[in-house]
């Protein structure tokens, strides 16, 4: 399944949720916000919502600013 | 520390913002810094209860590694995400959102940037994502330029704290215009922070002296030679300004006026 992932292309398995992708790029949940196409996903969505062919994600943290 | 800057530390003066108290009045930000470590002792230095963050694409390639807030706790800060970079109303408004989400908080500062070179805010685009934001349910803490009529008009919508700029972002080059920062402290009844410009101690000390609620500032501190003795500084710098607005400074005279008596003068 190819989808974006933070403006790159990402090819990821089929059938996985927001979760097992966090899991997989060892991201804390809590520490992250996640729009999925153009939609902002809230926290208590991530374990039931999958990933399709096309999704265009944006995963961000806060980080140093001023 | 000396017991007269406990003394300051401990009176009872504060600032509040959406309904949360606050008694240190130097707001930092958290970039530039060489390190984290360097970010964490600054920010103690600073005395801050109020830290300015980013949000950003997480790096997809480098997992979670450190992140800031195993240095710089939120439960112990509150994090005031920020829309810096950010040119339109839509990347700003999508950018808090994401904020809000990320950190479980409405309490934000919104910045929108009309030009690289002088990061100058755009007015009309800063009013427009206030309004998106404020009818959204967010706090909205409002970086803008040191024009009064703009600045009322973000009160009048609703903004929670008036940010104007001392001088571009980064330049350090202190307030340029007293007048306008003192204008806007008088015409408004949320608190006023100069945000932006400030290049040492004595530019915090001057916002203060106008009457500012508070100074935010990230350059000045993470750019000095020593970030954690230039942190230290502004603290007290602070302090030092805002004791002397609550004095209320002496006259200024156009002739001189000698301090001890002429009286019982030997001959």
């Amino acid at each position: 399944m190819n989808i974006t992932l933070n403006g790159e292309a990402f090819i990821f398995t089929s059938g996985s949720s927001i979760s097992d992708l966090l899991k997989t790029l060892d991201l804390e949940v809590e520490k992250v916000a996640i729009e999925r196409n153009m939609e902002i996903l809230p926290h208590s969505l991530y374990d039931n919502t999958h990933i399709v062919d096309g999704d265009n994600l944006e995963i961000v943290h806060f980080i140093g600013g001023g | 520390m000396s017991a007269a800057v406990e003394m300051l530390n401990t009176d009872n003066d504060f600032f509040e913002v959406a309904g949360q108290r606050f008694t240190s009045r130097l707001l930092v930000g958290t970039g530039k810094y060489k390190d984290f470590t360097e970010t964490k002792k600054a920010i103690e230095a600073s005395g801050a209860e109020i830290v300015t963050v980013a949000v950003r694409r997480v790096n997809i390639h480098a997992g979670k590694g450190e992140m800031l807030q195993d240095y710089v706790d939120p439960k112990k800060y509150t994090y005031l995400p920020n829309t810096a970079g950010c040119f339109t109303a839509e990347d700003a408004i999508r950018t808090l959102r994401l904020a809000r989400e990320a950190g479980g908080w409405n309490l934000v500062k919104l910045e929108v940037l009309g030009d690289k070179t002088t990061l100058y805010p755009d007015m009309e685009e800063t009013l427009r994502a206030a309004k998106v934001l404020l009818d959204d349910g967010f706090d909205v803490m409002v970086y803008c330029t040191d024009d009064p009529i703009a600045a009322k008009k973000l009160e009048d919508m609703g903004c929670c704290a008036i940010m104007p700029l001392a001088a571009p972002i980064g330049s350090g080059l202190g307030i340029q215009n007293p007048l306008n920062i003192e204008l806007i402290i008088r015409q408004s009844s949320v608190p006023v922070l100069v945000d932006a410009g400030v290049g040492t101690a004595s530019d915090a000390a001057v916002a203060m002296e106008l009457g500012c609620d508070g100074v935010l500032m990230n350059t000045a501190i993470a750019e000095a030679k020593d970030p954690i003795r230039m942190a230290r500084a502004m603290k007290l710098a602070i302090q030092a300004g805002r004791e002397a607005y609550l004095a209320g400074r002496m006259p200024k005279k156009g002739y001189a006026d000698a301090s001890s008596p002429s009286q019982g003068l030997i001959k």
